[in-house]
Order: structure tokens, then sequence, then C-alpha cells
């Protein structure tokens, strides 16, 4: 059997490219419109793929790394993720929904009932995508820690001790979170609502559980006030790019997505991505699933693929980069790169539309037909949850007291090939 | 109370009939929940709250109302099990409804305490803007240990300073709420402009309990902002609520207390240039139906020895007692021996109301020795006293003389079973009502829950 590759789509604003909304099919004026989000959200399920994401952070958008800048031709305005997601989850039935969100100035019992709530609005299709935030105005947004500004060319480089030790306090408390989170979601067990009449008990008190956790950034008790979500534990989603936030993925994530520049780039990022699950102990369910992350603009030529993003980057006034790869091309040689990283042991995909809804319609109308005929797109046909239908497997719960609770209910399935050079990561994250 | 059909509503024939208003509170985690009723489903599921808000919303409701508890309960220092347990996480599970609703409006509690004003600005503002203007926020100002321990600053807020903090939070969110002009968003393709000029200002606030400085992420909603309701009823909760809510959600229920309320209020607003109709006075109410007045009274009585079932009454008495109780009989009398004080009460995580324990006692004792009453007798006259037991006509009698009468606004109706407490309700009340020319037959095409609450935009 050929090995399964997952799809997401990464959903934002007008698209990814900043001048996205000038396009003559973008529809700016319905950016904060739930109409808009459950439109495209619906052409993605009935293409049949696994996740979409939602963009998020702890501000306005701003086009630099810095503060707030004073630029009027982008997107500006977002409606918080997590609520965008799950309300657009009674629209849905069949597609992961991903939000946002952010762990450095948030509240962890609230991120985590709230994802737990997306989960059980979605009946079983929730997620999170962790993200920091690093940006020093943010931190004035709260106005209790300061943030001394990163200088993303260092901490890239590496080269600054202090950069570094901001990195790792952000991630630190990033994993934290998500650690707080994954006690809070198995803090009830699946029967721990029993309404048993002649005690006139609604719950069995012992299958409720304190998390006490405790760490350098917060504590918390637990247990929580939501019962376990559908899925146990809903998927988490970790976008990474160096050391420090691989480190986080192959701890705390179900699927960590990077970022290659090209072949070369790929196989130095998973000798990194092992070395990091060397490392860390793992506190999430296994396996870890790796994806590769591109922004897409398809066209029917390659030429006519260049014209547009250069009419793109004429209207925003400078040439469009990205923390990943560009595909501009037509949908042949999109799907080519993708096969290629399907055979490369890559799990699946985030795919970033430069433009809205546009180019999600190349990938649904054009790339996914060819993946579909390549035969990587076969999904478990009764696939109930998000996690089911990545082969997750719902995971057992770390406090449960009986032998039913204690084993998993789903067979874990790896879809990785042994002979791929990520293998050692996997096994090494797992022990 | 009892309720009398034969009474029409006095009104001044120069003042025109008053309007009720009218919100559905989903059930709650408390003995007021029936989990035993054969119709009791999860109150965690989607579908049951899909189920609540649609039937609120066929009965036009002005807006459904969720609760929130940010630690599960304990009693006797264990997790407390006799009740309903569980919620979503208010604001997600209120997204989710939004989807699922086109008019009614959507009220969440929301703690100033374990919250911050930027982000939970952000995200009322988010939820109005998914809702086309029908987000409202039920400010509570909870500060204690207990529920701290959940959160990053744990029990940092003293008792003194919470409405303090309160208001300051309100503060900030309403800057972060109007700091987008009217017109900010342009979108213009042709001229590439998508945002107006010197559309979004700064905020830069700071004071005793916050220092925000940001741009918000959103421009205003449809109703301009989301509604501010309030439920303080302490002399400092009252005026802050005079000063910044929109809609109080009372105690206040029976009729003279419901008008002595109702004046103390409104003449507060007067004191401080608000007009009367600015703040709206809803106070809860629970309700039982029956064909005829006798058959509600029955009925009355069958929900009460659910709601307090013999573990319940015990652990009732329990709070006031300040320990194990355990060893009375329920059906048997009150117990001989006097509460001990405790620091912190017995049960943690819900609200308290600081009385003298032994004079509660002495109270109780003497009227079940009066009565004639069991400790669950006696548990059920406090703990599942049912606002109104009657037919619905009787019901929707007394709820328009309340309201004609300046009793109240209206009330938060709450159902007793999960989802279908409130669908006899809205199927044989909500029509007397309208009958009477005091309720909306319909929504106003594309109100915002301002609107149709009648509040000034």
């Amino acid at each position: 059997m050929t090995a399964r590759f997952h799809l997401g789509i990464g959903l934002d604003g007008a698209g990814w490219h900043p001048a996205a909304w000038r396009e003559a099919g973008a529809r700016p004026t319905e950016l904060l419109d739930l109409a808009y989000w459950v439109d495209l959200v619906q052409i993605a399920q009935a293409a049949g793929v696994d996740l979409v994401t939602f963009e998020d952070a702890f501000g306005l958008q701003s086009s630099g790394f810095g503060g707030v800048d004073d630029r009027r031709d982008e997107v500006r305005g977002r409606l918080d993720a997590l609520l965008l997601a799950t309300a657009v989850a009674p629209h849905t039935s069949r597609i992961g929904l991903v939000p946002t969100v952010t762990t450095t100035h948030t509240e962890p019992f609230h991120v985590g009932t709230a994802t737990a709530t997306l989960d059980y609005v979605s009946e079983g299709w929730g997620g999170w995508r962790v993200q920091v935030s690093g940006r020093a105005h943010e931190a004035l947004h709260v106005g209790r820690r300061s943030i001394p500004p990163l200088d993303p060319a260092a901490v890239a480089a590496g080269t600054d001790p202090a950069q570094t030790a901001l990195l790792e306090q952000l991630f630190g408390e990033a994993a934290d979170t998500v650690e707080v989170a994954r006690r809070l979601w198995d803090s009830w067990e699946d029967d721990a609502v029993i309404r048993d009449v002649p005690t006139g008990r609604f719950i069995d008190r012992d299958k409720l559980h304190y998390i006490d956790f405790s760490g350098d950034h917060f504590t918390v008790k637990g247990p929580s006030i939501t019962p376990r979500p559908p899925q146990g534990q809903p998927v988490v989603y970790v976008l990474a790019h160096q050391k420090v936030p691989y480190e986080l993925a192959t701890r705390s994530a179900d699927i960590v997505g990077i970022t290659p520049r090209d072949d070369a780039h790929l196989s130095q990022i998973l000798t990194e991505l092992a070395d990091a699950a060397a490392t860390v102990d793992r506190t999430a369910p296994d396996p870890l699933r790796v994806w590769t992350e591109a922004v897409v603009l398809i066209e029917d030529s390659t030429a006519a693929a260049t014209a547009a993003l250069a009419r793109l980057d004429k209207a925003h006034g400078s040439t469009y980069t990205s923390d990943t790869v560009i595909l501009a091309g037509t949908a042949a040689t999109v799907a080519a790169q993708l096969l290629d990283w399907h055979a490369r042991g890559i799990h699946g995909v985030r795919l970033r539309p430069a433009r809205l809804p546009a180019d999600l319609v190349h990938i649904v109308d054009e790339v996914i037909p060819v993946l579909a005929e390549a035969g990587v797109l076969d999904r478990p046909a009764d696939a109930d949850s998000l996690r089911a239908r990545l082969e997750l497997g719902r995971p057992a719960n770390r406090y449960a007291t009986t032998d039913a609770d204690a084993a998993p209910t789903d067979s874990v399935a790896s879809t990785s090939p042994a002979d791929l050079a990520h293998h050692d990561l996997i096994g090494s994250a797992r022990s | 109370m009892t309720l009398t059909s034969d009474a029409p509503a006095s009104t001044d024939p120069a003042r025109p009939l008053k309007q009720v208003h009218l919100a559905a509170h989903f059930p709650g985690v408390n003995n007021t929940t029936v989990w035993r009723d054969s119709n009791a489903a999860s109150q965690i599921d989607f579908s049951s709250f899909k189920h609540f808000a649609r039937n609120a919303e066929k009965g036009k409701f002005d807006f459904l109302f969720l609760a929130e508890g940010l630690r599960v309960r304990e009693h006797k220092g264990l997790i407390h099990d006799l009740d309903v347990v569980g919620r979503p996480n208010t604001l997600a599970v209120l997204a989710g409804i939004a989807a699922v609703t086109e008019h009614i409006g959507l009220v969440g509690t929301l703690s100033t305490t374990f919250n911050e004003p930027y982000e939970l600005a952000r995200q009322l503002a988010s939820l109005d803007q998914l809702s086309q203007g029908r987000a409202g926020w039920n400010i509570v100002t909870t500060h204690d240990a207990f529920h701290g321990e959940n959160f990053r600053r744990g029990a940092f807020l003293d008792k003194a300073d919470r409405y303090t903090r309160a208001e300051e939070f309100v503060a900030v969110a309403r800057q972060l709420w109007d700091a987008w002009a009217p017109d900010a968003l342009l979108a213009d393709k042709t001229t590439g402009e998508f945002l107006a000029e010197n559309a979004v200002r700064l905020v830069d606030h700071h004071g005793p309990q916050f220092d925000v400085t940001g741009f918000g992420t959103l421009p205003r909603s449809p109703q301009g902002r989301p509604v501010i309701v309030q439920a303080g009823d302490s002399a400092d909760g009252r005026d802050f609520a005079s000063r910044t809510a929109e809609v109080i959600f009372s105690r206040h229920a029976t009729f003279d207390d419901g008008q002595k309320f109702y004046r103390d209020v409104k003449g507060r607003l007067k004191d401080i240039g608000r007009h009367r109709d600015s703040l709206k006075i809803l106070p809860a109410a629970t309700f039982i139906l029956g064909d005829t007045e006798a058959e509600a009274r029955e009925r009355s009585r069958e929900i009460a020895l659910l709601q307090v079932s013999p573990q319940t009454a015990i652990a009732f008495l329990e709070q006031v007692w300040g320990t194990d109780l355990s060893g009375y009989d329920p059906d048997g009398p009150l117990p001989e021996i006097d509460p001990v004080s405790t620091d912190q009460g017995v049960t943690r995580g819900r609200v308290r109301h600081d009385s003298d324990p032994a004079a509660i006692a002495r109270g109780w004792r003497a009227l079940a020795e009066a009565e004639g009453l069991s400790i669950r007798d006696l548990v059920i006259r406090f703990a599942a006293n049912h606002t109104f037991v009657g037919t619905p006509v009787q019901v929707a009698e007394t709820i328009n003389r309340h309201v004609q009468e300046d009793a109240s606004d209206g009330f938060v109706i709450v159902g007793n079973t999960n989802p279908t407490g409130l669908d006899e309700f809205v199927d044989t009340v909500i029509p007397e009502l309208q009958e009477r020319g005091v309720y909306r037959t319909d929504y106003k095409p594309g109100a915002t829950l301002r609107q149709t609450l009648g509040l000034p935009v």
C-alpha cells in the first residue's frame, strides 16, 4: 500500500500575499464575516482536505516583526482564530479545524477549555496551532512583562545569547502551556459522568483529576471544567524553523510543520529534528508527523504564474518573501513537488494559498486530482474525527484508573516507511 | 409566590405598555438543574446548546445567557458530585451558537479577575462580529484563591479591589472597542487603500490595575460594542452596575422586593444623569407550568424532590453547619448541634452570602419545628423554591404585572432540564405575552442585541 499523504490548507485573510486582497476574485470586504470563512472551509472539505488552519496573533497585523506599522495597503483586522474556527464548526462535518492560539500572554486554563470546546462543537475535528508571541509591542498589550525586541536575523543565526535565551523562555512557556492543556484534556476520564440515581451522584469524583502543574511561568491546579474532549487529545500543530522550536515540536506536537527551501535544506531539517527529539522527553502521544509548508500560486502556465506573482509584487511595491518555499507555477509542478516530498517520507503538507479563494480553488480543482491519481490520498472511509482521519489513534488517558481506559481505544498506525532519514526521529521521539 | 390571574396590571392610562424583555438561562451546574429526569441530556454536547438556543430564538427571547465556573466545585474538601458538573468554555461555545442562530443575543459570563482586557475585548469583539452584533458580556468579579489556583496570578486581588479592577477593565475594553473609526475599512482595490487614513487609534492606558498600550484588532461591530450585563447586589455592586451596566441580572424576583430594587437602581441612574431606559433590570426566575394551578403545584413538588435529593439536602445543610452531617436522616429533624465556624466555608466554588451561620441555623430550626418540616422539606423551601408556579396564563400575567408596575423590565428565565427545559415555556407562555401586546411577535430584521433590548445605540 502506498503511504497516505495528508493535506492542510493555511487560511489567512485574502491569502498569504499581502496584495492578494486587490485581486479580482478577492473578497476583502468580507474578511470579518463568518460566511466568507465557511465558504472557504467548505471548498476544502468537499475536496477531501484533512484540515484547515486559521492564522492569528496577539495583536494587529504588521508587515514587519517590529511594532505595528502605518501601512494602509495591507489587510488589517482579524477575528480571534479559535472563536472563528468554533463558529465554522457547525457548518462542517469532516475536516479538521486548527486555529492559531498564542501561548505567551494567554491563560493556559482558558486555552485548555477553549480548545476542548472547539473539539466538542466540531464533534471531534478540533486542533490547535501553537504560537508564541516574541513581539515587544504585544507584551505591552498586557503590560506585566517586558520582552526586548527580537532580532529575527540574530535569532536565526543563534549568535546572540540574550536572544537565544528569550527564545528558549518563550518556547519553554509554550511547552508548559501545551502540557497543561493536555493534562486538562485528560483530567476527566471518559466515563466520569455516571448519573447514578441511587447514590445521587452525577459524576464519579474519582475519575476527575487534579493536574497540579507547576512550572517556571505558572501553576495550574485543575481539573478542567470541561470534560475530556471527543478526540481525547485534539491535534497539536507546531510550525518550527530551528532548534528551539524543533524541541517544542518533538516534545509536544502531533504534527510539526517545517519549511525547507530545497532538498538539501530538507535533509538538514530532518537531521536537526532528530537531534532535537533525542534531547527532549516527549510528552505528546506518538507518533509525531512531519509536514512541509509551502506558499502556492497556481496558473495555467509557468509564465502566467510568474506574471501573476509579479503583478502582486508590483501592487505591493516589493518582492514577496516567506519563511517557506513559494511554489508559483502550474498545478502539475506543485503536485510534482508534493509527490516528491511524499516520496521522501514526509507525511503531509500545509499549503498556504497566495490568493483566496483563487489558489484554494486551483489546489482543489487541479492539484488534488493529480495526487488522487497517484494513489496517495486514500483515507480511512469511516474516519469520524481528525485524529482518526490522520490515523493518530485516540490516546489513552494518562490518569485512567481502570483497564478499559488504560488501553488505547484505537491502534496507532505509523505511515512512515522504515528506510527514511527521519525514521530515527520518530523512533527516538518515542523513547 | 402566590399567583393571581384576576388582578390586571394597573397601569397609568397615559403611559404606553412597557415591553417585556426575556433572557434564557442555559441550565447551570447547581441543584436547580435536574439530571435525573429522563429528558436530561448532556450539558456539554453542542447538540444541547443548539436545541436550547434555537428554542429560545423561536420564543423571540432577547438573549441566551451562559454562566461560568472557572473551577469544579468542592464540598468537604472533595469534588462536589451531586449536581451537574462541567461546562464548555463560555466564549467558544457562544461562537458555535452564533453559527446556528440569527437573531438572539449571546451573553456570556466572564471574569474581570482571571482575564486581561486586551485579550477579552478582542474575543468579545470577535464574537460580536461573528454574530453580527449580538454579543453581550456578564461581568463577574470572582477573586478568591480557590479559583486563582487555576490561573497565572493566583489570588492576586483583594476583595475590596474587585470592582475597581472591573471598572478599569471595562474602561480599557471600551477604548479598544471604540479605537477604529466608523469608516476605517475601505478595501478599495483600485486605489489600494485597505484602511482609511488615521483609521485606528492607539490605546494607551495606565491605571492602578492595568497598563495597556496597543491597537485593537477589530473595527466596531454592527452594534458598536457588546452589551454589558452585571449581577452585583452589594452597594458597591449597584453603583458599579448603574455606572457601567446595560442589563442587571438581579436576584430580586418577588414583586415587593423587585419594586424596591428597581426604584433603587433607577434612582442611581438619575443621580448620574443616565436615562432610566438605558439599563434593563431582569431578575432570575424559575417556573413550573400546569394545565391548572393545582397541577402546577403538584409538578412543583415533584421537581423539587428531584432538585433536592436526600444527599443534596444534607450537603445543603452542611454548607451552613460547616461540618459533616452525613449521619443525619434527610427525612428527620434538623441537627440539634450548632454550626461550626470555618474560615472559608465547607463548599468552595460557588457564590457565598456572608451571614451568621448560627443565626441562620436557629431560624431554620424554628421554622422546621413550627411547620413540622424535615431536613429535606426545609431545604426544598430554600433551594427549590420556584418563582412562578401556575398555568401559562397566570405566569404570563404575573410577568406582565411585574414589568408594567416596575418590579422589573422582564426576567432571566431558568429552566430545570437541559436542553428542553424551556420548550414548554416557549410554546405556552410566550403566546400569552404576545397576545397581551407586551412582547415581540418577531425580531426586527437584522436587529442587534442592543436594538432588541431597546438600548441606546
